[in-house]
């Protein structure tokens, strides 16, 4: 295990925080969910920088769950698209390009999203072009658990495996909330596993916040040929601080500042656990 | 009289240029047959996508694809494109700036008794209120290739609304004077302004011509630029003329009328008459049928000038 980079998965999220504090909210459930995945995706996986980001050969990404997107801004910035301090600064502020969800003027975004259900079928856009010009680049597109209620999931899904792309791999934040609550109790997934197999992709399953077993998902997607992959990810839900864990009412909440203390000192507890691991 | 539709053409037009330009890549949603293109799917298979029933992936797609560099011609029925995949067109077309071309084919209401489902009397509205995305209704067949020809050299969005049957001629292959996003002016006149768009076009320019029998004479401007409308052809015209008539394959709202009535209106007010569909259930029969029906054919078009220049 890798304690440094799990150690900076708790310095994204304290970034991610101070940003959705700045902004005056965001999706901070989501995004504590998915961060691990987004690292490993960028830190790991991806061929994407601010050097490369315009070459055709790229790997892309599509953050379908769009809502997400403080975590990912915290990314982009780590990874030197723009400065961090900029977009906290500018996160949800009167004119800026730094909205609540993708906005594709800025640098390392791809794809505007936010309505859910979009990101697949671009992805499978994507990937059948990379087919067709015979480009090595991979495709990924991360979607929530809750998003695959959308019927265009499915047309997607269908047409990922029509075409053979398995230069796609699709990632769900298997968290099991959304804003009403369980996600069983909203709208059943029943074996969420089965019904991608269903439509004839290879399914990997994962710990979707810890680092090694995302890397041994991402390697065998990017092994296997023939069919898309889907990496069902599990994970938690505002992961981090047991003041937002596995809670559905932090979907969207903005931290009050006795709960953004506490989340902070958590954060820094968690970093300093890693360290020590 | 002419017997090749508009999505023929088009189909021509991405067969000639496919051949060089290997980034063309045209998807139909199980609608290859319907908008005449099974001769590029057979043609070029390894630059055609089928999605299968499923509008909402075929402009998902096309949008990945017009992101990886790209130039999809989107093909599918008006009504199901401009409805059923609409939140698409609006967010990875529009809103992500990606170069996606939608053909929205049997456009209006083509597809005659078939009703409503399959009636697409919403899409000028509907598209037009999307940001960063034009709307043309090209009004003949050479029309038809020149507009198709200049989206082949742009990298922007824009939805293309054609019908299902053949028109009758208005330009020919020696005379189809086109500028990009500029109306065509058919007839100059002092009494009435007529803009028309797509397969209106014709009708406008045959009741010019029985206006002309009784000494009235009227503009006739095709309009296949709905979005963005030519404004100055509108005003120029409108302000050399009693009253402006607008003649549209679509709803009463949001549509040509609508922009026209907005231009006039703030810029050289005078009476505006607005002929279009009825805002409830569109009469059965064949597009020549219904159009006669509602006054939209030359003589009714004609009938309501003079009504309107009383």
């Amino acid at each position: 295990m890798d304690k440094a980079l799990k150690a900076l998965s708790y310095d994204y999220r304290m970034d991610t925080v101070n940003m959705i504090m700045s902004g005056g909210g965001g999706h901070i459930g989501g995004d504590m969910s998915e961060m691990e995945i987004l690292m490993q995706l960028y830190l790991k996986e991806m061929n994407i920088s601010p050097e490369n980001q315009d070459d055709p050969n790229r790997d892309y990404f599509i953050l379908s769950k769009g809502h997400a997107v403080e975590s990912f801004y915290t990314i982009l910035a780590h990874k030197g698209f723009y400065s961090l301090e900029e977009a906290t600064a500018k996160f949800s502020k009167f004119g800026s390009e730094f909205i609540g969800h993708p906005n594709n003027v800025i640098p390392g975004v791809e794809m505007n999203s936010g309505s859910l259900g979009h990101g697949l079928p671009v992805a499978v856009g994507l990937a059948i072009a990379a087919k067709m010009d015979k480009r090595p680049s991979r495709v990924y597109v991360l979607m929530g658990d809750g998003e695959l209620a959308e019927g265009s999931v499915w047309e997607g899904a269908m047409s990922g495996h029509n075409y053979n792309l398995d230069n796609l791999c699709a990632i769900v934040d298997r968290n099991h909330l959304q804003i009403s609550g369980n996600t069983e109790d909203v709208m059943k997934q029943d074996d969420q596993a089965e019904r991608w197999k269903a439509f004839g992709w290879h399914v990997v399953k994962a710990d979707g916040n810890d680092f090694d077993s995302l890397e041994a998902a991402f390697a065998e997607a990017r092994a296997h040929k023939g069919d898309p992959t889907v990496i069902i990810a599990d994970t938690i839900k505002g992961k981090g601080s047991p003041v937002m864990e596995n809670k559905a009412g932090w979907h969207h909440h903005l931290p009050t500042q006795e709960e953004y203390e506490q989340i902070m000192k958590d954060l820094e507890a968690g970093k300093e656990a890693a360290l020590n691991e | 009289m002419n017997k090749i539709p508009n999505r023929k053409v088009i189909c021509d037009v991405l067969i000639e240029k496919a051949k060089d330009d290997k980034d063309i890549v045209v998807l139909c949603s199980d609608s290859r047959g319907s908008a005449s293109l099974t001769a590029f799917f057979d043609t070029y298979p390894e630059q055609s996508v089928e999605v299968g029933i499923a509008e909402q992936d075929l402009v998902g797609i096309s949008a990945g694809l017009a992101k990886a560099g790209k130039k999809p011609f989107a093909a599918s029925p008006a009504s199901f494109l401009s409805t059923r995949s609409f939140e698409q067109c609006k967010v990875d077309v529009a809103y992500s700036n990606t170069n996606v071309k939608l053909i929205g084919i049997s456009g209006g209401i083509s597809y005659g008794a078939l009703g409503m489902s399959h009636h697409s009397c919403q899409d000028i509205a509907g598209m037009s209120a999307i940001p960063n995305m034009r709307v043309y209704l090209p009004s003949d067949r050479f029309q038809t290739r020149k507009l198709i020809e200049a989206l082949l050299q742009d990298e922007k969005p824009a939805y293309i609304r054609t019908g299902r049957n053949p028109v009758e001629d208005i330009y020919s292959e020696e005379c189809c004077p086109f500028e990009m996003d500029k109306a065509t002016v058919l007839r100059e006149g002092t009494d009435v302004l007529i803009v028309a768009t797509g397969e209106m076009v014709r009708p406008a320019y045959d009741a010019a011509l029985l206006l002309e029998k009784e000494g009235i004479s009227a503009t006739v401007l095709d309009m296949y630029c709905v979005k963005p409308l030519d404004k100055d052809a509108v005003i120029k015209y409108a302000e050399q003329a009693k009253a402006v008539i607008t003649v549209e394959e679509h709803s009463p709202f949001g549509g040509l009328g609508s922009m026209v009535s907005q231009v006039v209106g703030e810029y050289c007010p005078r009476k505006v008459k607005n002929i279009a569909l009825p805002d409830s259930h569109v009469i059965t029969g064949t597009s020549k049928e219904v159009f006669k029906y509602y006054g939209m054919d030359g003589e009714g078009i004609a009938k309501t000038a003079k009504e309107v220049l009383k």
